[in-house]
């Protein structure tokens, strides 16, 4: 990973939890949320700012439902391509706008033989298996295994929740 | 879902103000006004097209770690399973797929050391072995999808 971790003081804390299920749906959202903080509102956009800048915020704005949307069918599709190309592999799987996540993870001996993993969407399994087949043809020769993995149905969808 | 919240769904994944006034300053960048946006929002969360409308939050970039982690649960055993995974705070997420690894989560944790604990706890509650795949390297993450 890259970096310093940006410290986090408690009102940063208290401003996350206030804000990790949505924000209110009102004309002055900040001033809710900052309410709910117990900071005052003028910090709470200059922490929340800072915390976008840092990179601890992704991005502000709506999250879909895939279902609802129609991207009922989700593939995650895992190769075994040897370590030391997984790096270049990964890469040119990236540029692929269709692929959602793109991540190398450890094998497992025995259970799990593929290092690299890169999930896609569509509309009905005839769309999964073609981007599939895309990354399949990018990746070419270097592939030694694969698999594909659909959802079945999703059990839980929350994202982030602090304690405490 | 006529065309303006489709509109609405693909300008706003992102990119929405930290300001005093930010739904009005949105809605001025779309062309319509305020209480309209509001309410177009407020019914594509209500209606779950939306899951939420509010911050993305990266767990590494506050010194923790997003872990995903796999079962291999039997049939007959899975909604117990299910409920004691689910009922994890840490698990942001969970699938189940069509593998004999049939279960997958997500586990969210802003301290990178907490995650084994939950993994240890996982197992014991359940009786099953967890397979925990750390992301090692990320090649992309880009979660928008076209309305």
């Amino acid at each position: 990973m890259t970096g310093a971790v940006p410290i986090l003081d408690v009102a940063d804390r208290r401003l996350i939890r206030a804000t990790q299920g949505g924000l209110p749906l009102v004309p002055r959202p900040y001033d809710a949320v900052a309410r709910a903080a117990a900071v005052p509102a003028a910090d709470a956009i200059r922490r929340l700012r800072r915390m976008l800048e840092l990179g601890i915020i992704r991005r502000i704005g709506a999250v879909p439902n895939h279902y609802a949307l129609g991207y009922r069918h989700n593939g995650m599709s895992v190769w075994d391509v040897p370590d030391d190309e997984v790096d270049a592999l990964g890469a040119m799987v990236a540029r692929f706008d269709f692929v959602s996540h793109c991540y190398r993870r450890p094998r497992h001996p025995l259970a799990w033989p593929y290092n690299l993993f890169a999930m896609v969407h569509g509309r009905d399994r005839a769309e999964v298996d073609g981007k599939v087949a895309a990354i399949a043809d990018r990746l070419g020769a270097s592939v030694r295994g694969r698999d594909v993995l659909y959802s079945v149905r999703i059990l839980k969808k929350t994202g982030l929740r602090l304690g405490g | 879902m006529d065309g303006l919240d489709r509109a609405i769904i693909n300008a706003l994944q992102g990119g929405f103000p930290i300001s005093e006034r930010p739904f009005a300053d949105a809605a001025s960048e779309l062309g319509i006004d305020q209480t309209e946006l509001i309410g177009r929002l407020s019914r594509l969360v209500d209606d779950g097209v939306l899951s939420r409308f509010g911050p993305l939050f990266n767990a590494e970039r506050m010194g923790g770690a997003a872990t995903l982690a796999a079962m291999s649960v039997p049939k007959a055993d899975f909604d117990r399973v299910a409920a004691i995974v689910n009922a994890r705070p840490e698990v942001a997420h969970n699938y189940e797929r069509n593998h004999r690894l049939n279960m997958w989560f997500v586990l969210t944790t802003d301290c990178a050391e907490a995650t084994a604990p939950v993994v240890q706890a996982i197992e014991a509650e359940t009786g099953l072995s967890v397979l925990v795949m750390p992301k090692i390297a990320e090649y992309r993450l880009d979660l928008r999808l076209e309305a």
